[in-house]
This record gives structure tokens, sequence and C-alpha cells, in this order.
């Protein structure tokens, strides 16, 4: 057995009703957990792009994308690897100013991360960032120190390199 | 045309003649246009939906080709349920209908509305619901290539009344095209050659056979491969009769009730060549140990299924009819050899297998009996379907079938009921040879009620109800497990199956001794109508050998193994 880690699977389906549902339930069937999940329409109509990011070991990746390609409404299943994609999510996080000097000091983060301010009160700010889930993660641990007072993320999504 | 109409037409295009099925407020407009396509196509009306989906089943496991079940919206499609799952399980090609409450009233908790597509979901290869007349044509069309092609499987079609009223504008298409669903039937080249060099290698190779050669129609082909080769063949009880049974190099079915010379060379063998098999648990039992010494060759149309189970060292994906064939025109190319050493052996310890140790017979009928007896009284090409439990066992041990889909069994999901409507489908998809019902006192009380659809539709099969008051395989575990804590098995002495077949308008006959069983077999393949055999069978008796769930097969036990050891020596 390999080693869990984060996999991230793209896959063309068929914008068909329930096409979700019918993939959502497969993953809660076959027991496999689905981390984030996101959909959106291409270029091609009657055809959607969804991407989804599993945590599991290579064999539970490879039955995944196995049983996904077996659904009539999937087209093509890829895993995209972080070395031959580009991956990306994006993440409002609202945090807590307590003081001048909390405020400074996150606004300096904000500066190092390339986050972009989108709102702020005298209470608080709230940064847009967008980058890989990893550096997603280690932004919100270092805000945590202040104050997180709301996370939104939108999930995985991904294109390949080249 | 309406909706229906096209339906109809639409059905017919696709070979179907007959369906099974049962009316209802939202199915009326179907069943209504039934009565413009006379002689063209017909209905069976079932006394149960549960009961139309099995017979659809039992049609499509003895013909080949799909078939049809049909019932209105909620309570009426909720009981087709039970035969979806079941062919889902099986991989069974079969299209159910249900009916539903107009487009407009859809979400609105209307009168007999069930969200039938969110219910078949996780039990089907894939499901439709129709949401305009013109979409009937094209919906069905593909629903019965997604049924049939690559591994078969159950579709259902939700069918909202007003699209069965309305009218159908649009040119019906000649081909419909499923962008996402393009099986791989052509095995990789280099996976063949690969398979056959291994095969050429090896000491002591057995090939293992599933449904999936069944469904390919591949029974001449696996023939021609092993007497070629001279391999031993076993089967999955799926497969059972897709290699004769009587051919001395057919050691039978595998598996948690299988034969143990089958067993035996699943223990010793260096090189299991299996095809169309899922390597279920009854199969396996405790995947850590099963061939753990081997190496294993899987070929399936399902890719999913490879490696799911098993470590496999040789995967081949595709059809099972191309890569026997493949196999078998590049096993020539190498001059294989038959492997003497092991054939000798094989048939050194089969020879104990077949010869068993007498029964004990005490003042009933045992099932192994019964068995025997109907080996010498069928025609290889007559068909046995069965019930769920001890007996289905038993007839998977001791009949010897020789032909492919002459053994019909609800296997993955283990449906009792769906004996006796599998049996009229079998007999309505072959009208032409017997087909023998060997069903359990428990399993055929829960479809009993079909007896009216035999009567009614005329049809002719041969039940043989193994009568031994209990729910005998949840006994047995029962007695072999809890210490003989027998709760809630016993079913007593009721019904009189014979009042019963009276009350229906056909034969019984009660068979109380081994004397009486060959004349009441044979009376009852002579009579014109239904027969049913209340065959008293010893209440205790117990389907050995057995291997334990999820256990060793070294350590399968009991059964009718003459000779040395537990098991066989060594
Ligand atoms: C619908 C359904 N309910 C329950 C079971 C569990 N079960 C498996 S075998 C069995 C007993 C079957 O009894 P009978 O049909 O009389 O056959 P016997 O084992 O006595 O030969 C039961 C209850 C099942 N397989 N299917
Ligand atoms: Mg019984």
């Amino acid at each position: 057995m390999t080693k869990e880690k984060r996999h991230v699977i793209s896959m063309l389906v068929e914008d068909q009703p329930g096409v979700l549902t019918r993939i959502a339930g497969m993953f809660a069937r076959r027991g496999f957990n689905i981390d984030t999940i996101t959909v959106g329409k291409t270029t091609k109509a009657g055809v959607s792009k969804m991407v989804i990011t599993v945590i599991g070991d290579d064999q539970i990746l490879e039955q995944v994308e196995k049983q996904v390609n077996k659904l009539i409404d999937t087209i093509k299943v890829m895993e995209m690897t972080e070395d031959k994609s580009i991956i990306r999510e994006l993440c409002l996080i609202k945090v807590a100013i307590s003081n001048k000097k909390a405020k400074d000091e996150i606004l300096r983060y904000t500066k190092i991360y390339k986050t972009k301010i989108v709102d702020i009160t005298p209470k608080t700010i709230t940064a847009e960032l967008i980058g890989d889930p990893d550096k997603i993660d280690s932004f919100i641990e270092l805000m945590k120190q202040f104050g997180v007072k709301e996370v939104s993320r939108t999930g995985v999504t991904a294109v390949s390199r080249g | 045309m309406n909706g229906a109409h096209i339906l109809i037409e639409t059905l017919i295009k696709q070979g179907i003649d007959v369906t099974f099925g049962f009316p209802g407020g939202s199915v009326i407009p179907l069943f209504d246009a039934y009565l413009d396509y006379k002689g063209k196509i017909k209905n069976i009306l079932v006394r149960h939906e549960q009961g139309a989906a099995h017979a659809a089943e039992g049609y499509a496991r003895a013909s080949g080709k799909p078939a049809v079940c049909i019932a209105t919206s909620g309570p009426g499609a909720c009981n087709l349920v039970t035969g979806i799952a079941d062919a889902y399980m099986d991989s069974i090609p079969i299209i159910a209908f249900g009916g539903q409450v107009p487009t407009s009233l859809i979400g609105n908790d209307a009168f007999q509305e069930t969200d039938m597509m969110g219910i078949t979901l996780p039990i089907t290869k894939h499901n439709y619901q129709v949401r305009t007349p013109n979409q009937m044509a094209p919906m069905i069309m593909k629903s019965f290539k997604i049924a049939v092609e690559g591994r078969p499987g159950p579709v259902y079609i939700d069918l909202p009344k007003d699209t069965m009223t309305g009218e159908v504008t649009e040119p019906i298409p000649t081909e419909v095209n499923i962008a996402g669903f393009q099986p791989t039937k052509m095995p990789n080249p280099i996976q063949i050659k690969k398979a056959a060099e291994a095969i050429a290698k090896s000491e002591r190779p057995l090939l293992l056979i599933g449904q999936g050669v069944v469904i390919s129609e591949a029974s001449k082909e696996l023939a021609e491969l092993v007497s070629l080769t001279k391999i031993p063949v076993s089967t999955t009880f799926m497969a059972k009769g897709i290699f004769d049974e009587t051919h001395p190099l057919s050691l039978g079915t595998v598996g948690m009730h299988g034969r143990k010379i089958a067993n035996y060379a699943t223990l010793k063998t260096d090189l299991l060549i299996t095809i169309g098999c899922r390597f279920s648990d009854r199969i396996t039992g405790n995947l850590k140990t099963y061939v753990e010494n081997a190496k294993v060759i899987h070929a399936d149309i399902d890719p999913a299924e490879i490696g799911k189970n098993v470590k496999i060292d040789i995967p081949i994906v595709g059809d099972a009819k191309e890569i026997i064939t493949q196999l078998t025109a590049e096993l020539k190319k190498l001059q294989t050899k038959e492997k003497t050493e092991w054939t000798k052996t094989i048939k050194h310890y089969k020879k104990y297998c077949d010869e068993c140790v007498p029964i004990k017979e005490g003042k009933r009928i045992h099932p192994k009996t019964v068995m025997l007896e109907l080996n010498k009284l069928m025609k290889p090409e007559d068909i046995v379907v069965t019930g769920v439990g001890q007996h289905q066992m038993f007839a998977g041990h001791f009949l010897r079938m020789r032909k492919p889909r002459t053994f019909i069994s609800s296997g993955g999901a283990g449906t009792m009921g769906f004996g006796l409507p599998a049996a009229i489908g079998a007999k309505v998809a072959k009208p032409d040879v017997n087909v023998f019902l060997i069903d359990g006192d428990g399993s055929f009380q829960m479809t009993i009620q079909e007896l009216g659809t035999i009567k009614e539709a005329g049809i002719k099969i041969i039940i043989m109800i193994m009568n031994n008051s209990y729910l005998g395989m949840v006994r047995q575990w029962l007695e072999l497990f809890s210490d003989k804590r027998y709760s809630e098995v016993y079913l007593g002495t009721t019904p009189d199956f014979l009042k019963v077949a009276d009350a229906y308008g056909l034969k019984g006959i009660r068979v109380a001794k081994k004397s009486e069983l060959e004349s009441a077999i044979k009376q009852a393949i002579k009579n014109d109508t239904t027969t049913i055999l209340d065959i008293q069978i010893e209440e205790e008796s117990n389907v050995l050998p057995m291997l334990l769930p999820g256990g060793n097969l070294k350590d399968a036990f009991g059964g009718c193994m003459a000779g040395p050891g537990k098991y066989f020596e060594g």
C-alpha cells in the first residue's frame, strides 16, 4: 500500500439533471471521501467540468478513477498531478482586528501571501487568496493567532500545463 | 403518434415481443397502446411487480437478450426495486419502466409520486426520466444500448404520464450515441501474449470461469481452449454450465459451497486464469490467503473489477470471447503441452469427489438424492431455476449442467422469492425446454402469488419444493455458529402445497419417500400443466462442504469427501 495523499481528479461529464448526485452518490457508496468538489460549464454545450479532490492511497485513486469512468454520464477522467497541472483554489477569509499592532501585522502577511484585501472595517479585514490548497491552509493557520471569524473556500479547480 | 405508441414501437424495434407488467393510473396510456399492437407484442400480467422484475430477469438470463418489466408509479415502481437490485448484482440486462406523475406535478408530493430516480440510482447501471414525448424513443434506445453493451446491467426509465399521452413531433433517430459509454471490447495484444507465455511456463494452471464468459456467449471458444491445453476448468456459481460439467476436466463450482476438487485445485494452482469473474467474497474467502502463492491472470470487460479485490499479475480488459479466441491462437503458436503431472493429480482426486460418501437416508428424503435423480432425468437443454437457501446450494453443488444459461439463480443478491417468477421468465424465453424450479418452502412463499400468472398465461413448469419446514440455510448457520440457538427459523408445515396447487388449478404430487421421486418427476414432466412436487426433505440436513465466511479455502470443512485427512493430503 502506498501513502495516503491528496489526489486531484478532473472529469468531463454530461450536463444532465442529477449528474452531481450520481457522482457524489457513487463516492459515498464506495466509501471514498470527497475532500472538495467544484463544477462549472465548459466551452462545449452540454458538457460540464468537475474537479474532485480525494484523500487516499494509489489503490483508492485507481478505484475512484475506474468507478467514475464507469458512470454513463462521465466522458473523460484524468488525474491532475502537481507537476503536470495548475491547481488553484480561492479562499475568502475574515480576520478580527483587535488592535493597531495586529492590524499592521495582518496587512504585512496579506502582502507576503499576495492576497487581495476585499473588505475592511474597524473590526475586520477580509482577504481574498488564490493559490494551491496548501498555501491556503498555511495562510489560514497563520491568521488563527489574530482570530479567524469566517472562512469560505471554493474547492479545487485545475487545468493541465502546456 | 403519442409517447406510449412510440414507446411500444421502439420496444418492438429493439426485438421485444413480450413484457412483464402490472397496471395502475400512471401507466394506463401505456397498456392502452398494447391494444393497438396485438400480435406484435404482448404483456404478461403478473400478480406483484416484484414478479415482473424477476420474470424479466429470468427471460434475460435464459435467452441472453434484454427483457422488459413495467409498473405504475409510487408503490408499483417500488415493488420493482428488489428485482432491479438483483439484476444489478448479477449484471442482468433488464429495462424497468415505472410510471410517474405528470411532469407538472413532479416534486409536489402528488398521489403515488415516489422519487424513483433517487431510489434506483445506486442499483442501476443508469436511469433516465423522460421529460418530453420527444425524448421517449432516444432514451429507450440509449437504455437498451447501456443495458446490453459492456458489462450488462439494469436500466430504469421513469415515465411521467404526460410523456405518454403527449404527441411526438420530432423524427425518431435511427441511432443513438452516448459520449461517455464506449466499453473496451478488443484486448491489448501485449497482455494476451504475456498471458499465453505465463500459461506455457506454468506447471499447474487452472481456469476460473465466471459469468462474463456466459454473457459473451463463448462456451464454444472455451471448449476449444480446454481441448487444446487440457487445463482443468473451475467455474463460479453464476457460470454453472458454461463448460460441460460431465467433462473429465470440469471441476465444477468454486467457493463457499463449491466442490472440494475445485477449491483444492485453487489451493494448488500456480497460475489462476480468471475470465469474466469478479472475485466475490463467496468465492475467495479470506483475501489475504486466497491464491497467495499463485500468479493471477484476470480478464474482464469491466476495468473497475481488475485489482478491486485480488492483486493481479496480468490484467486483460476486453470481451471474454475475443480474449479466449486470441489466447487460444497465441497458445497454438507457442505449442503448449498438457501439464500431465497436474492433470493426473487432478483426475486422481476428482475421482474421490465424484464418488462421494454415500448418503445416510433418514425417514425423509436427503436433498442430494433429489439432485442426483434430476441429473438422470433432465435433458442437456433443460433449465433449472432455484430459490435461495440450502436447496440452491445443493443444486449448485450436485447438479451437472451441460450448457450455458441452463442454471438460473440469484447469486450476488441472494433474493428469496426469485425462483418462481424467474422460472416464468425462463419458460417464456425457452418454451421448448423443460424448466425445473428447485425452490425452498420459505423462498417459494415469498412470490407464491405468481402461480396465478402461471395458470392464466398457460405456462408449464415443474416446481420442486424442497420442503424442510425450515428457513434451512439460516437454521444451518444457527446450528453451526450459534450453538443451535434456533430463533425465527421454523416455518412449520403450512401451507399444504397440494391444496395451493389445487386452488390455482394446477397439479400437485406429494413425494414422501425416495422411491416415489423418479415417477413423480416423470409425471410432472408429462403433465400438460404446471405441477408442484411437494418433496419432503430431511428437516435438518446441512449443505456441506462449507467455507466459513471470510475463512481460508484450506479450512473448508465437511462434505462428501472420501479419502484422507480434513482436506486432500499435502
Ligand atoms: C428476501 C430475503 N430475505 C431473507 C433472506 C435470508 N435467507 C437466506 S436463505 C434463507 C432461508 C431460505 O429458506 P428456504 O427457502 O426454505 O430454503 P432452505 O434453506 O430451507 O432450502 C433466508 C431467510 C434472503 N436471502 N432473502
Ligand atoms: Mg426450507
